[in-house]
């Protein structure tokens, strides 16, 4: 399967981490030998094996729709890194021209 | 040292509702032990002394006016950095939640600070639980404390070594793939993973949520019972949380009985791989449960050999999913916020920054395992595989009460030893992942130091779903075998050799 630099590059910016060369360099040959070495599972796996995604069934678990105490916004707002009237003040999400 | 400091909880306990002690004098000691040798085992990455004496000043007035309290009132702990308390920062050993301080306490925060037991700090681990070592911790790594060169086993390793080294005589663990056990076997202490959902994940940080779960560590099975009981039991905001009632942990720690069990050793987990001196001590061990009078068999389980390729795309799946939370805009670090990046630069520096390699490699495989085209052949057949151990571990249950194991391969590895090869790191979980896998549940005890080091060896207990009493009924009836034998628990052995003296504050 040989992973490349440039592969892992572009699997790094989906998962937003901005990779340097270095890491790149590294990683590659590391991911390539995990995934190869975790392939085995296909070996296994029928096509009539059921998948199991939790160990347990659970199916729509509800609470009763009675309205409960939350933070307040002060609490919420004491950890981030930036603050503006009350709220979260985030980079811009838009491009220039919009 | 003081003896307090080696008196296990239940005894201590009894000391603290006779007021032979209070839990002032106790913390005390606790707190000067730490002072004393975490600069050498770094255990703790945050110590708060002041609020764990005022807390302990407030039990011993709720004593002296008379209020009932529960058994482990008093008794300080231990507490994985994993899980949110507010008044202190909660990091997961990761340097992207440095200096947070989390608004709301986990629900097993609160549960402990309830039964009024003396949270002492938080321990170092492997950044957001990735690891067997805590080398990944983006802070120090914890030194092992029977060998100060060595790892104490990770991710939790903070948690075993604060026991191992007798600064808190509980602490608590979560185990995602043997993140709980297997620090308790290579420290010589014990660690229980119990039935997932049976223990609250709410308020816990999160890693790979179909497999998460807390659960308590001790220097003894009884002391794991008192503390299970305090933790465990149905969380209205777990939506994974078993609404049932807890077995009797503590009953079954003291009653430690194994005449006419049925003991199965799983084929699939010993043999090529597995250090002699593991093995040796795995099987003297068997010999003494045959010796109380267990019956002792051995199951085949044979997709246990896929268990480890379909955890290292399972959780690392969950891992990409669970850890987008970290986008620099609502907590935690934020890099490259200069009015000129977009939001999607800052969220792509922040992570290159704040994540460490280990980290980064797992959200990397995650992303790969569930991206279209390879999502079948991947993701899916793990979720397959899950189904078929699953099914191993039910055929197997079918005729035992329980099945054993080694806790992991090898005793503690060098520090260093295996940071360039994740596949060798990931070994050290070979045989704790089937049960996250499954769902049920597992502990490790102490059964010797292996001949060919002279370090520690756990032993692997794993009982079917909400079937935990067993957990602690075979286990006290092993260490209480072993410990006559050895004239006293294991871990004296290394306050009474050259090695522990810094324990005492003697030279090392």
């Amino acid at each position: 399967m040989a992973l490349t630099a440039k592969e892992v590059a572009r699997l790094g910016e989906l998962a937003r981490i901005r990779l340097t060369d270095s890491e790149l360099e590294q990683l590659a040959p590391q991911l390539d030998v995990i995934l190869t070495a975790v392939a085995r599972v296909s070996e296994v796996a029928a096509t009539d094996v059921p998948p199991t995604s939790h160990a347990m069934a659970l199916i729509n678990v509800f609470r009763e729709d009675v309205v409960q105490p939350s933070l307040s916004p002060q609490a919420v707002l004491a950890g981030a890194p930036s603050v503006e009237d009350g709220r979260f003040r985030v980079p811009r999400i838009l491009g220039e021209e919009a | 040292m003081s003896d307090l400091l080696h008196t296990d909880a239940a005894e201590l306990s009894g000391l603290l509702a006779d007021k032979q002690l209070s839990a002032r004098e106790l913390t005390q000691a606790s707190l000067e032990q730490i002072e004393r040798v975490d600069s050498e085992v770094k255990a703790f990455l945050h110590v708060d002394a002041d609020r764990a004496l005022a807390s302990a000043e407030a039990i011993d007035a709720r004593r002296m006016a008379g209020e009932e309290l529960g058994p482990l009132a008093g008794i300080p702990l231990a507490m994985k950095d994993i899980f949110t308390m507010t008044g202190a920062p909660t990091t997961c050993g990761s340097r992207i939640l440095e200096g947070w301080v989390p608004p709301y306490n986990s629900t097993i925060t609160d549960k402990v600070l309830a039964a009024g037991i003396v949270v002492l700090g938080k321990t170092n681990m492997d950044e957001f639980a990735m690891g067997s070592s805590t080398e990944n911790s983006g802070y120090f790594t914890t030194h092992n404390p029977w060998d100060l060169d060595r790892i104490p086993g990770g991710s939790g390793g903070g948690s075993a070594a604060a026991l191992a080294a007798f600064e808190a005589p509980l602490a608590l663990g979560t185990d995602t793939g043997g993140s709980i056990r297997q620090p308790a076997a290579v420290t010589a202490t014990v660690g229980v993973k119990p039935t997932y959902g049976a223990t609250s994940r709410y308020g816990v940080v999160a890693m790979a949520s179909s497999l998460d779960t807390p659960g308590p560590c001790a220097r003894t099975v009884l002391d794991a019972a008192l503390l299970h009981q305090v933790i465990a039991g149905w969380d209205p905001r777990d939506s994974t949380s078993i609404n049932a009632a807890v077995p009797d942990v503590v009953a079954a720690a003291k009653h430690a009985e194994v005449k006419g069990l049925k003991i199965a050793v799983v084929r699939e987990l010993g043999g090529d791989g597995y250090a002699p001196g593991v093995l040796q001590r795995f099987n003297e061990a068997l010999a003494v449960l045959a010796e109380l009078g267990a019956e002792i068999t051995e199951v085949s389980c044979p997709n246990f050999d896929y268990a480890l390729s379909a955890y290292y795309l399972i959780m690392p799946s969950e891992v990409s999913s669970n850890l987008a939370r970290f986008d620099a805009m609502r907590y935690g670090l934020r890099v490259g916020d200069d009015g000129v990046n977009s939001v999607e630069d800052v969220m792509n520096l922040t992570r290159g920054a704040g994540f460490g390699a280990e980290v980064k490699r797992r959200i990397i495989i995650g992303t790969y395992a569930l991206s279209s085209g390879y999502y079948d052949a991947y993701y899916g057949s793990a979720q397959k595989v899950r189904t078929l151990i699953t099914q191993d571990f039910d055929a197997a249950f079918a005729s035992a009460d329980v099945l054993v194991s080694p806790t992991t391969p090898t005793t503690a590895f060098k520090i260093g030893e295996r940071v360039d090869d994740p596949l060798a790191m990931y070994k050290a979980d070979l045989c704790t992942i089937p049960s996250n896998l499954a769902g049920n549940c597992a502990i490790s005890v102490p059964v010797g130091l292996s001949p060919d080091d002279g370090l520690p060896v756990g032993f692997q207990i794993m009982a079917p779903a909400m079937a935990d009493d067993r957990l602690y009924r075979v286990g006290a009836a092993l260490e209480q075998a072993l410990t006559d034998r050895w004239g006293g628990p294991l871990l004296n052995q290394l306050v009474a050799s050259p090695a522990g003296a810094y324990l005492s504050g003697g030279a090392r």
